[in-house]
C-alpha cells in the first residue's frame, strides 16, 4: 500500500485541486498520469463462495491485490486471459457483482470512496456499463423507448415518490402535489425525448430506429442502440465489455472509435478485452491482468517490436504470442482461483523466475513510466 | 483423402445464405476460410460436419456421401466450449466420449490431469476448448474444422493450441478447415485463405 | 439490479478472510440437519405404525369417547380404540400408497416425457394430447373413475392416483427432453457415434434425475391427500383399515356431538406428515442442485 502511495503522490503533487472539466481535456491523454484519477482501484480482492453438488463450499479468490487508475479523457484497456478476473473487475467497478462475493480493498472515484450506495447512486448515470453482445437489449421493446428508459433511470430525474395508497385518493388527485408531480412527469418524458433524439444523431442512428425492435435491426445499428442507450447519459466513467469476437470486425471497430470519442470528450474509458491488437490500437494504456492480479501497466505504445519495452514477463510472452509476432507459445496455464500458487502468481510458467519469485508475491511497483509486478523486470 | 462441397445450397426458410458453393480440402491441407459476417460461413462448416443436410448440392467425403451414422471422420470444434460440454459430466467423461483417452493427446494439448475430475462450471474457456479439441480428435478423424476455435482466447492460449494442433495435423495427415476473422492468424497456420463474399457465394477468391 | 454485496469493507489489509465463512461453512451442515430431522421424523413414524402393538387398535368398550389426556394423547373414539394408535397406522398406511403411487406415477411421467421428446414428432403430438387430455379432466373426477372401474381398494386407489398424477411431471420432462436434444453437445455426441438409447441414459438422464425425485416428492402430499379424500368419499381404502380418509370420513359422524378430537388430531398429524416431506424435498433439492435453489449463490 505504502509504496503505491508514495508513487501516487510523486505523479500527482497537487491531486486535490482536482479540474474535472470537460472542456480542458486534451483530445488523448498524452503523458502517463498526467490528469488526476477519476477512479482509482488499490489492493482489490474479490472472493466467491460457492456450493458445489452435496453444497461443499469452494472459497475462490478471483481478484487479489488488483491495483488501477484511470484519469478523466483516457482510455485504458484491461487486457486479460478468461478467468483472470476482468469481467469480475468491471462488475466490482459498477457494484453489480454477485451476493457470494466478498470485497474488500479501496475504491476511489473523483477523490471519494466509492461504496456500494455511491455506486447504486451513480451507476446509469455517471458511471455507465456497455455489455459485450447486444443480447442484452430487451427483444420487446422497440429501440427508441430503450434509450428513453435507460435516460430515466437517472435518480434525480425519477418522479416524486408518493406512496401508492396516497397516490389513489381522490384528495390526492385533486392536490397540488398530484400536479406537480404529472408536470415532473412530463417534463422527464420530454428530457428523455430529446436525449434520446441527440444520442441517435451522436452515432448515425436514423430517426426511424426509434420505432423498430432489435430483431429489426441489423447487427451494426442494434450494437449502435445499445452503445446510445448505454451512454444516453454523459457519463463520466464508462466501463465496456468487450465487442463480441467473431462480430463483424466493421462493427466492432465502429464501437471501439465510439468509445475512443468519449475519452475525447473527457470521459474515462475501461475496455475489457483479451484482444491486445484492439486495446493498443485505441486505449491510451493497457493494464494486464493474471489470475486476478494487475501484472503490469504499460503505454500502448511499449506494445512494439519484439516487446523490448514491455515490463513483465507475462506480458512479454503475451505479445509474442500474437500471430504476426512469432505465435510463440508458452507451456503451462494460468492458475485456478481455489489453488493459488503461493508465491508471483506468474513464477509456475516465468522463465526468468527464481526462488524467491516462489517464496512471495511481488508488489505492484512504478517502472519506466508505467508499474510492474516483478522482481526481475526489464 | 477429399473432403468436397459440390455446389452447395442451405437457405433458412426463404433467405439463401449458401448457393452454387464448390469448395474442397484434401488429407494434410490447411485451409483458411474467412468473410463477412453472413456469408454463411459457419453453416459451410455445420453442412461439412454433418450437422444438418444441404437443401442442393452434396458433401462427398472420398467421393461418397458423409456416412449417417457412427464416428463422423469430419469433426467440427465451436466458438464458444461452454455450449459444448454437458455441464453435468465430470470433465473425463467429455474427454473420453468419443474415443478412449489418449495420454499423449493429453500432454499435446497441455491439459492437466486434475481437470478431468471438475466440472465444466470450473474451468475456463481456454481449457475447456482444449477438451472440446481433446473429443474431436479421435483416431477415426479425417477432418477437422475449426469454427472461429480461439477467438475468445487470449493470444497465448490461442498459440498453444494451435501449435498442438498443427502438430497433430501434421502427424496424423488431417485436413483443416480453419474459419476465422482474425486474417494474421489465417495466414500464420494456412496453405491457403477462401474469402467468401456475400451474395453468391461461389466467386470466392483465393490468395497465397 | 438488485444484487448486494454481501460484505464490502474498506481497508488496507490484503487479503482479510471474510468474516461469512463460517456462516456459510454451515449452509451444509444446516441442509443436513434440517434434512436429517424430517427423514428421521418420517422414519419414526413409519416405524411406529409398523411396530404398533395390535392390541393397542381393538376396542374398549370401558373407554369410550374419552378427551385427549396424557393416558390418550389423542383421545379414544366411540369404540374406545386409541386415537394416536389409529392415527400412527393410518399415516403408515397412507405414507406407503403415497410413495409407491408418486413413485409409479415418475416412472410413467419419465417414460412418456422420454418417449415424446427422442421418438418424432408424431409420437410426441400423441403424448402432448393425451398429457391435455388428463390435464383437461379434473383430478379427482379421473381418480373417482378410475379407482371405481378397479373396485376400489388399495390397489384401486394405488393405480387411480399414479394414473392421474403423471401429467405436469411428464409435461416438465418432455420440455426438458426437447431442450437437451438440440443441445449442442447432443448434436455433437451423435457425430461421435452415439446412438439415441445412449444418449437418452447418458446425457438426458443426469438432467431428468433431479427433476425426477424433485417431482416425486411434490407428487407425493398430493397422493396422499387424493388418497384420504378417496377414502373418505368411500371409494379407496376398505372401513375397516385405519386411513386417515376413513378415520376422518367416520369422526364426520361424531363432530356434533362434540368429540372435536376424532377429527382434529389426525386432520393435523396428516398435515405435518404432508408438510415433513415437502421440507425434506427441499433439503434434498437444495443439496442435489445448488445452483438450481440458490440461483444466487452459485455465478461466477
Amino acid at each position: 500500500m505504502n509504496t503505491m502511495l508514495a508513487h501516487n503522490d510523486q505523479l500527482h503533487p497537487a491531486d486535490d485541486s482536482a479540474d474535472y472539466s470537460r472542456a480542458t481535456v486534451p483530445q488523448r491523454a498524452d503523458q502517463y498520469g498526467r490528469h488526476s484519477p477519476l477512479l482509482e482501484i488499490g489492493q482489490l480482492a474479490v472472493r466467491m463462495e460457492h456450493y458445489t453438488r452435496g453444497l461443499h463450499r469452494q472459497s475462490l479468490q478471483v481478484i487479489s491485490d488488483l491495483s488501477l487508475r484511470v484519469n478523466a479523457g483516457e482510455m485504458v484497456a484491461i487486457v486479460g486471459a478468461s478467468g483472470s478476473g476482468k469481467s469480475l473487475l468491471a462488475q466490482a467497478i459498477l457494484g453489480i457483482l454477485p451476493a457470494n462475493a466478498a470485497v474488500s480493498g479501496k475504491m476511489t472515484y473523483a477523490g471519494e470512496p466509492l461504496t456500494p450506495e455511491r455506486q447504486a447512486r451513480l451507476r446509469g448515470t455517471e458511471l455507465a456499463f456497455v455489455p459485450q453482445s447486444v443480447a442484452s437489449l430487451n427483444p420487446l421493446m422497440k429501440a427508441g423507448k430503450q434509450v428513453r428508459l435507460a435516460f430515466r433511470s437517472q435518480p434525480e430525474e425519477r418522479i416524486p415518490d408518493d406512496s401508492r395508497s396516497q397516490r389513489a385518493s381522490r384528495r390526492y388527485l385533486l392536490s397540488s402535489s398530484a400536479l406537480k408531480s404529472w408536470r415532473a412527469r412530463l417534463k422527464v418524458k420530454r428530457q428523455a425525448g430529446e436525449a434520446q433524439q441527440s444520442v441517435f444523431a451522436r452515432y448515425g442512428l436514423d430517426p426511424r430506429v426509434d420505432r423498430q425492435y432489435p430483431h429489426e435491426l441489423s447487427g451494426g445499428m442494434a450494437r449502435r442502440v445499445l452503445v446510445a442507450s448505454a451512454l444516453v447519459h454523459e457519463a463520466r466513467l464508462i466501463v465496456a465489455d468487450e465487442p463480441t469476437p467473431g462480430l463483424d470486425q466493421e462493427v466492432i471497430t465502429e464501437t471501439l472509435r465510439h468509445l475512443r470519442e468519449r475519452a475525447g470528450a473527457g470521459a474515462a474509458v475501461l475496455l475489457i478485452t483479451h484482444d491486445i491488437q484492439a486495446a493498443i490500437r485505441y486505449a491510451d494504456r493497457v493494464v494486464v491482468l493474471y489470475a486476478g492480479t494487475t501484472v503490469e501497466a504499460a503505454l500502448s505504445e511499449d506494445f512494439t517490436g519484439a516487446g523490448e519495452r514491455l515490463r513483465h514477463p507475462y506480458t512479454k510472452a503475451l505479445w509474442r504470442a500474437l500471430p504476426e509476432n512469432g505465435f510463440v507459445p508458452l507451456p503451462g496455464v494460468q492458475p485456478h482461483p481455489a489453488a493459488l500458487p503461493p508465491g508471483c502468481l506468474f513464477a509456475p510458467r516465468c522463465s526468468m523466475a527464481s526462488p524467491e519469485c516462489r517464496l512471495e508475491r511481488p508488489l505492484l511497483r512504478s517502472w519506466r513510466a508505467g508499474e510492474v509486478r516483478c522482481i526481475h523486470a526489464t | 483423402m477429399l473432403l468436397e462441397a459440390k455446389r452447395l445450397g442451405y437457405r433458412y426458410n426463404a433467405r439463401w445464405v449458401l448457393r452454387q458453393l464448390d469448395l474442397t480440402v484434401r488429407r494434410g491441407q490447411i485451409l483458411g476460410l474467412t468473410g463477412p459476417s453472413g456469408t454463411g460461413k459457419t453453416t459451410l462448416a455445420r453442412l461439412l460436419a454433418g450437422y444438418g443436410h444441404p437443401h442442393e448440392g452434396e458433401v462427398l467425403l472420398n467421393g461418397q456421401s458423409l456416412p449417417a451414422g457412427g464416428y463422423h471422420p469430419v469433426q467440427l470444434v465451436f466458438q464458444h466450449p461452454e455450449t459444448t460440454l454437458n455441464p453435468r459430466w465430470l470433465l473425463s467423461q467429455s474427454a473420453s466420449e468419443g474415443h478412449a483417452m489418449d495420454e499423449s493427446l493429453l500432454d499435446a494439448l497441455g491439459i492437466e490431469r486434475e481437470w478431468l475430475r471438475r466440472w465444466p462450471s470450473e474451468l475456463s474457456g481456454g481449457e475447456l476448448q482444449r477438451i472440446a479439441i481433446l473429443r474431436a480428435l479421435g483416431p477415426e478423424t479425417r477432418f477437422l474444422i475449426a469454427d472461429e476455435m480461439t477467438a475468445m482466447l487470449d493470444a497465448l492460449s490461442q498459440a498453444q493450441i494451435w501449435h498442438a494442433v498443427l502438430t497433430l495435423a501434421e502427424q496424423r495427415k488431417l485436413g483443416l478447415l480453419v474459419i476465422s476473422h482474425d486474417h494474421a492468424l489465417l495466414h500464420r497456420i494456412c496453405h491457403q485463405v477462401i474469402h467468401l463474399e456475400p451474395i453468391n457465394a461461389s466467386r470466392h477468391k483465393v490468395e497465397k | 439490479m438488485s444484487k448486494r454485496f454481501s460484505s464490502f469493507r474498506i481497508s488496507s489489509e490484503p487479503h482479510p478472510r471474510t468474516e461469512d465463512a463460517s456462516k456459510s461453512a454451515s449452509l451444509r451442515f444446516r441442509t443436513l440437519l434440517s434434512g436429517g430431522l424430517a427423514l428421521a421424523a418420517l422414519l419414526i413414524l413409519i416405524g411406529s405404525g409398523l411396530l404398533l402393538d395390535p392390541e393397542r387398535l381393538l376396542t374398549a368398550p370401558d373407554n369410550r369417547n374419552l378427551p385427549p389426556s396424557w393416558t390418550y394423547w389423542f383421545g379414544t373414539d366411540w369404540l374406545g380404540r386409541d386415537m394416536l394408535a389409529r392415527t400412527m397406522k393410518g399415516l403408515t398406511l397412507s405414507i406407503g400408497i403415497g410413495m409407491a403411487a408418486a413413485m409409479l406415477s415418475a416412472l410413467v411421467a419419465l417414460a412418456l416425457g422420454l418417449l415424446a421428446g427422442t421418438m418424432g414428432k408424431q409420437v410426441d403430438a400423441a403424448i402432448s394430447w393425451l398429457i391435455d387430455l388428463f390435464l383437461g379432466v379434473p383430478h379427482l373426477v379421473a381418480l373417482i373413475l378410475i379407482s371405481f372401474s378397479l373396485g376400489g381398494g388399495a390397489k384401486g386407489v394405488l393405480i387411480g392416483i399414479a394414473l392421474t398424477h403423471w401429467p405436469s411431471l411428464a409435461r416438465l420432462i418432455r420440455a426438458e427432453v426437447l431442450q437437451l436434444r438440440s443441445s449442442e453437445y447432443v448434436h455433437i455426441s451423435r457425430r461421435l457415434g452415439r446412438g439415441r438409447w445412449w444418449i437418452a441414459t447418458r446425457h438426458f438422464m443426469p438432467h431428468l434425475l433431479p427433476q425426477l425425485f424433485v417431482g416425486a416428492m411434490l407428487l407425493f402430499p398430493h397422493a396422499i391427500l387424493h388418497e384420504a379424500a378417496l377414502s373418505f368419499l368411500g371409494l379407496g381404502l376398505p372401513p375397516h383399515e385405519p386411513a386417515i380418509g376413513i378415520i376422518l370420513s367416520e369422526s364426520m359422524r361424531y363432530m356434533s356431538a362434540g368429540l372435536w378430537w376424532l377429527a382434529f388430531f389426525p386432520g393435523l398429524a396428516l398435515l405435518i406428515t404432508v408438510g415433513l416431506v415437502d421440507w425434506l424435498s427441499r433439503n434434498v433439492r437444495r443439496w442435489l442442485q445448488p445452483s438450481a435453489a440458490l440461483p444466487y449463490m452459485n455465478k461466477r
